[in-house]
């Protein structure tokens, strides 16, 4: 910070040479600033009926303006400018966090309501009013997300390994362009492809379990294809050709060696596109449809997800509404609890796998 | 089992760049033959062509011959993954296997291949290497560690243990020292004096000093100029290229008064 400290021989008065001295604003001054412009802020928002919002706003520019001017009246322009660039910069993070904070905040205050030991325990079978649960959503979400993962992992993976270690040319560009094609198609267009898939096979009026599977490694596999190339291919070519070398044949020198070294950057892809589509909505409605009783057999009838059930519970309350509010709420909770545990999962996996380095 | 390797008119492309031209040369057993020439002229290229690394790279591809104790080793039915198994590699900078521990790492080249082999059988293999790769004293008791964890001259000693282990015929060493210090390089330079009894080795350095010390023979590569091929401008015994070169080229260069 302080060039101070760089020429402390040099006397304070005339700064002649390179290195000059700079005078710098006292440390708490900037600070003293801000609390200025947000009391300024209150006084005009108090102008147009006071609120909050609006003092913080008026705070953070009037004082940014008011840093930014005594900066440049006592330090200059550089330090001025720097000063002016950290509260742009700190002012973005700022507004990016609010949404996330206020909305853990929301679900947390309203979803902790029915966050019980009901709520896991029980369906939502002949349930009309106040009680059930999400158990049949629970474990319905947890296999039919298995069964994704299970369908789009082997694809997935083995699709990186033929774009790193095989693919060249035209289809391999191809490839890679049509994976990015199916990272962007949108949810409900991958649930009405297993929808009209499903339809056509089994006939009208058909709902699984698979169904769902099968739209959700729609959307997983490109993600899971694009995770895994990227780990794939930061393994030193360098560990390939030791393999080469010592007579080891290609596809020996991917599964024993390229896979195990890139094991933990493939786990934390994997699991982060588990986490990408375990919230899934749209198409989990058109192909899985939703039931009350618990239904564990995915290759019969209609069963339930939590992201269908919590939709069901706000569009569809019966006579007690606020109960199917709360388990709408409830349902939210925990599924963004199952998001976050997943990618601390992720890290957990990272940590762990990650080559040893013996210290 | 040291054997000899003999080229006849060798060129090496990338694609299309023709990158080493017509190089004839015959490589002598149990001995140790040195190539040294400036940067880019295609003495690592040539040196990766003998057992087959260099067609690893996409478009890479050879014409010519290269004929090791009478098969040829581009034959349309000789399997690259052979040739590599009886001419083993140490590369530039030390590459053990991250994931592997350092009994692992010096047993890899079986284990990769799936050889069967009894506990006793493979302890005996990885404590051979790494007696002849004279690092056995230092790890003996932390054989369960990783790899990664040696210091880089203990890292390349343990590339080359795991290059002796699984017993070929021929070693290929690509600057094998030039990513460590001195005293590394001194333990390496005793090793290749100790394998020469059993390997054929070439190895490819920018040390002119270094070659003058462990080869025999010795090969200088050079280009005419960027973007044309490299070529073995010389080829004979270390005394005579480092006293009384046949080539003016390689006196220039040997003498420093060159590029």
């Amino acid at each position: 910070m302080s060039l101070e400290t760089q020429s402390p021989v040099r006397a304070a008065e005339e700064p002649s040479g390179p290195i000059r001295h700079r005078r710098k604003l006292p440390r708490l001054a900037p600070l003293a600033l801000y609390a200025a412009g947000v009391a300024v802020g209150a006084l005009l928002s108090a102008l147009t009926g006071f609120s909050l919002a609006l003092t913080v706003f008026y705070g953070a520019v009037l004082g940014t303006l008011a840093v930014y001017a005594g900066s440049r009246a006592v330090e200059g322009r550089r330090k001025a400018t720097d000063r002016l660039v950290t509260a742009l910069v700190t002012t973005a993070f700022a507004v990016a966090m609010v949404p996330l904070v206020s909305l853990v905040y929301t679900v947390l205050d309203k979803g902790l309501a029915r966050f019980d030991g009901q709520f896991f325990t029980n369906s939502m079978f002949r349930v009309v009013g106040e009680g059930g649960g999400a158990y049949h959503a629970i474990l319905g979400t947890l296999i039919i997300t298995a069964l994704a993962a299970a369908i789009s992992v082997p694809i997935g993976l083995l699709t990186s390994i033929y774009l790193v270690e095989y693919g060249s040319g035209r289809l391999k560009k191809s490839i890679t362009f049509f994976v990015d094609v199916m990272t962007g198609i949108p949810s409900i267009v991958a649930g009405l492809f297993a929808f009209a898939l499903f339809t056509l096979i089994f006939g009208n009026g058909i709902r699984l379990g698979v169904m769902g599977a099968v739209a959700l490694s729609v959307l997983m596999i490109p993600v899971v294809v694009r995770s895994c190339e990227e780990v794939l291919k930061l393994v030193p070519n360098e560990l390939r050709e030791a393999s080469y070398a010592l007579g080891v044949p290609k596809w020996r020198t991917v599964v024993k060696v390229v896979l195990p070294t890139a094991i933990a950057g493939l786990g934390t892809g994997v699991t982060l596109a588990v986490a990408r589509v375990v919230g899934e909505t749209a198409p989990l409605l058109v192909t899985v449809g939703l039931i009350t009783g618990t239904n564990l057999n995915p290759f019969d009838g209609r069963m339930a997800t939590l992201p269908v059930f919590a939709y069901y519970q706000l569009t569809q309350p019966g006579v007690d509404a606020q109960a199917f509010l709360d388990r709408a709420w409830t349902a939210a909770l925990l599924l963004i609890i199952i998001v976050m545990a997943l990618n601390i999962v992720a890290r957990l996996i990272s940590r762990f796998f990650a080559p040893k380095t013996g210290h | 089992m040291a054997k000899r390797i003999e080229v006849s008119d060798l060129n090496i492309y990338y694609g299309n760049f023709l990158a080493v031209e017509g190089v004839n040369v015959a490589i002598e057993p149990r001995s140790i033959t040195a190539l040294i020439g400036p940067s880019g002229c295609g003495k690592s290229t040539f040196l990766r062509s003998l057992n087959r690394m260099h067609e690893v790279l996409p478009g890479a591809r050879v014409e010519g011959k290269v004929v090791m104790d009478g098969q040829d080793l581009y034959a349309a039915d000789t399997d690259p993954v052979d040739v590599r198994r009886s001419i083993g590699m140490v590369f530039q900078r030390p590459n053990p296997f991250p994931t592997m521990s350092i009994y692992d790492n010096v047993i890899a080249g079986n284990r990769l291949n799936s050889k069967r082999m009894k506990k006793a059988e493979a302890d005996e293999v990885v404590e051979k290497s790494l007696r002849g790769a004279n690092l056995w004293a230092e790890v003996k008791d932390r054989l369960d560690r990783p790899g990664s964890g040696l210091s880089g001259g203990q890292q390349q000693r343990l590339c080359i243990a795991r290059a002796i282990a699984v017993e070929p015929d021929v070693l290929l060493m690509d600057e094998p020292c030039s990513a460590l210090d001195p005293i590394s390089t001194l333990a390496i330079e005793d090793l290749m004096a100790e394998l020469k009894e059993r390997f054929t080795i070439v190895i490819v350095t920018h040390n002119m000093q270094q070659a003058a010390r462990v080869s025999e023979q010795t090969g200088f590569f050079n280009l005419n100029g960027v973007g044309q091929p490299g070529r073995l401008i010389e080829f004979n015994p270390t005394e005579k290229i480092f006293s009384n070169p046949d080539e003016k080229a390689t006196e220039d260069y040997i003498s420093g008064r060159f590029g």
